[in-house]
């Protein structure tokens, strides 16, 4: 399994980058995450949508459509793709430490 | 990104790269050209933590790319003694090792021989990659004069090439079709794929979403409070669009009819419009029904695992069915589920004795057909209504969509359901227009991306593989003007959406029952004037 350095923190990932062990991301992995995705600095409107995914994760154990997303964070999905230029799925649930969709998705 | 596309994005295929092959065979001869196993190809590994939670054997972090594939050490007994066993227990794997004239019918149906020009994706040898090993082992010709009559010994190339190969098959049974023996190439791979298996050879895109549907009962692992929380927020789209108020049954017990659909259709974009379009027309029927947070996944990934996983995984469907004691069980726009519940499940997990044969509330239909599964499609469902004027349609709301039908594999070859949903869409829509002969029907060919080969570091493939129904949907757009691609599976809906962007980037791709239910005139409707999506119902297509 590949490993990916957050300051003095060392995380599993998998091949597509994504953080193997939820528990353990913090605001310093969603900065090195992001990093990674294209994204240089975390504004207020990152955060949003990470804090949105990182509270519907805790609660549900998934990651939310990406319309729920939309719907309650108030971005349309181009704003998304702004934010996160590897989308939503590959880059902000990325960013968030959720593990990725599998199934008929 | 500052590196550009990456192998798993489509934008780092072009057209001109992916249509450089010919289909002249190579002078080597097969046996002795290696599986060329390039990143675009193949699946991630399925990981050492769902194979636990399943119980399957050889869990370790392992890569394709890898010299080392870390078999067990006595992989080859273990490969032996699994085919030995299933030509025992499948009388049709020991009938389709045996009979193959090699005639060549089969040769070019494939899409994905047709999308790639690779002789191995030629159904005829995809199959003898496995046949040959059979009649080396397992024939007297073949113990005797080996490579003579066709065998080839058992080694860990052979077992990286089935690999390759049984993941680079979709199971669509397109071959089948035009086998003068009938022989199920589909079966062939899933012997295969259940033989890797016996090594701890699993992808990912398979066996997490079968590690999560055997704990939560879906493949997404939606637990019981999330489908809630989905399903409250479909009801609450679908006020904002039609003005009604539906109510979502959930767990009732002494329902007549459980409702089962697969998962995507609560994640993915656009199958949570397809969902939305079974709420609606069920408030609108007055449906005894109910949704399931333990049945929340008609879709069963041990299809592309092994027998013994489509029935662990299966086994919900009846369960539930019983524990809520409903009459009969309606399952949802998926296909490959039907191969499973048409095919299988009454003899896997049945009889279900404490089912009654599905009865139409609304127009009184039996349905005869199903009197041993005690479950049906909801396309004959929808289909028996609109012929009974059952549902009151507007089919103009839908007049700025032309439309075009993707018979899905399993829905059309492995249950034969091809009127129903043409008859459906021409109910719904003034538009529509049919594929070229041979790329429908019973002769549909497959998205590419079926079986459990949907998965993006799979793209290359994927798009081979979707080139000849890509092909189709874009003569249509270009002979029609279509711009809409409906499918009854959510497969379908998630891969198709790919394959469009790529090959027919002017066509879209949606779910029946969301067309269905933006034709539904509802009892206290306002005036539509948002569909689904919530976007305007007289915008026009871009």
């Amino acid at each position: 399994m590949a490993e990916f350095k957050a300051g003095d923190m060392v995380l599993d990932v998998d091949e597509d980058g994504f953080i193997q062990e939820p528990d353990k991301w913090n605001e310093k992995v969603a900065a090195a995450l992001a990093s990674g995705e294209g994204v240089d600095s975390l504004t207020e409107n990152h955060w949003k949508v990470v804090n949105y995914l990182r509270d519907y994760y805790l609660k549900f154990g998934v990651a939310p459509m990406i319309r729920k997303l939309c719907k309650d964070t108030g971005f349309k999905l181009n704003e998304i793709y702004e934010l996160f230029p590897s989308g939503p799925a590959k880059g902000a649930c990325k960013v968030a430490g959720l593990p990725k969709p599998t199934g008929c998705v | 990104m500052a590196e550009g596309p990456k192998f798993d994005q489509i934008a780092y295929y072009t057209h001109d790269d992916l249509l450089k092959f010919d289909y002249r065979p190579p002078a080597t001869g097969w046996m002795d050209i290696p599986a060329n196993l390039r990143p675009g190809t193949w699946i991630y590994p399925g990981k050492p933590k769902h194979l636990e939670y399943l119980d399957l054997p050889n869990p370790r972090a392992w890569s394709p790319a890898d010299e080392d594939w870390k078999l067990p050490e006595n992989w080859k007994e273990i490969v032996s003694n699994g085919i030995r066993e299933r030509l025992d227990k499948y009388r049709s794997f020991r009938v389709f090792m045996d009979i193959c004239v090699r005639c060549g019918a089969c040769a070019d149906k494939c899409h994905f021989y047709i999308g790639g020009g690779d002789p191995k994706n030629m159904p005829v040898l995809r199959a003898e990659l496995l046949r040959s090993v059979y009649r080396n082992d397992f024939t007297t010709a073949g113990k005797t004069l080996g490579r003579l009559a066709g065998g080839r010994p058992l080694t860990v190339g052979v077992i990286k090439e089935w690999f390759h190969y049984f993941f680079q098959c979709t199971e669509c049974r397109r071959c089948s079709v035009f086998c003068p023996y009938g022989i199920d190439t589909a079966e062939i791979t899933m012997m295969g794929r259940e033989l890797l298996g016996l090594l701890g050879i699993y992808v990912n895109w398979i066996i997490e979403p079968a590690a999560n549907c055997f704990r939560t009962g879906n493949h997404l692992g939606i637990q019981p409070h999330g489908l809630k929380d989905t399903l409250s927020f479909f009801a609450d789209d679908i006020e904002e669009a039609t003005g009604v108020r539906i109510d979502v049954p959930m767990n009732k017990k002494g329902a007549e009819i459980l409702f089962v659909t697969p998962s995507g259709d609560f994640l993915a974009d656009p199958g949570i419009y397809t969902c939305m379009g079974y709420l609606i027309l069920f408030h609108e029927l007055g449906l005894n029904y109910t949704w399931s947070t333990y049945a929340s996944e008609g879709g069963n990934f041990g299809l592309f695992t092994s027998h013994e996983m489509i029935k662990r995984l299966n086994a919900k469907i009846y369960a539930e069915a019983k524990r809520l004691n409903v009459k009969w069980v309606l399952g949802g726009e998926c296909g490959h589920m039907w191969r499973v519940l048409h095919q299988y499940m009454d003899t896997m997990n049945g009889p279900a004795d404490h089912l009654q044969v599905p009865v139409s509330p609304i127009t009184g239909t039996r349905f005869e057909h199903a009197r041993s599964t005690k479950m049906i499609h909801i396309m004959e469902f929808t289909a028996d209504l609109i012929k009974h004027g059952k549902l009151k349609l507007d089919p103009s709301r839908n007049d700025r969509l032309r439309v075009t039908f993707h018979d899905s594999c399993n829905t059309a070859r492995a249950m034969g359901i091809l009127e129903e949903p043409r008859y459906v869409l021409k109910n719904v829509c003034n538009s529509f227009f049919d594929m070229p002969e041979n790329t429908i029907r019973e002769k549909t060919f497959c998205c590419g991306g079926g079986a459990g080969l949907g998965t993006d570091e799979n793209m290359e493939m994927r798009l081979r593989g979707g080139l000849p129904r890509g092909n189709a949907v874009q003569y249509v757009h270009e002979r029609h003007g279509v711009n809409r691609l409906a499918a009854m599976c959510a497969i379908d809906r998630a891969t198709l959406s790919t394959v469009c962007e790529y090959w027919a980037p002017k066509v879209k791709v949606m779910g029946i029952h969301e067309l269905v239910a933006n034709a539904l005139v509802m009892k206290g409707e306002k005036k539509r004037e948002l569909n689904l999506r919530l976007q305007p119902v007289d915008e026009t297509e871009e």
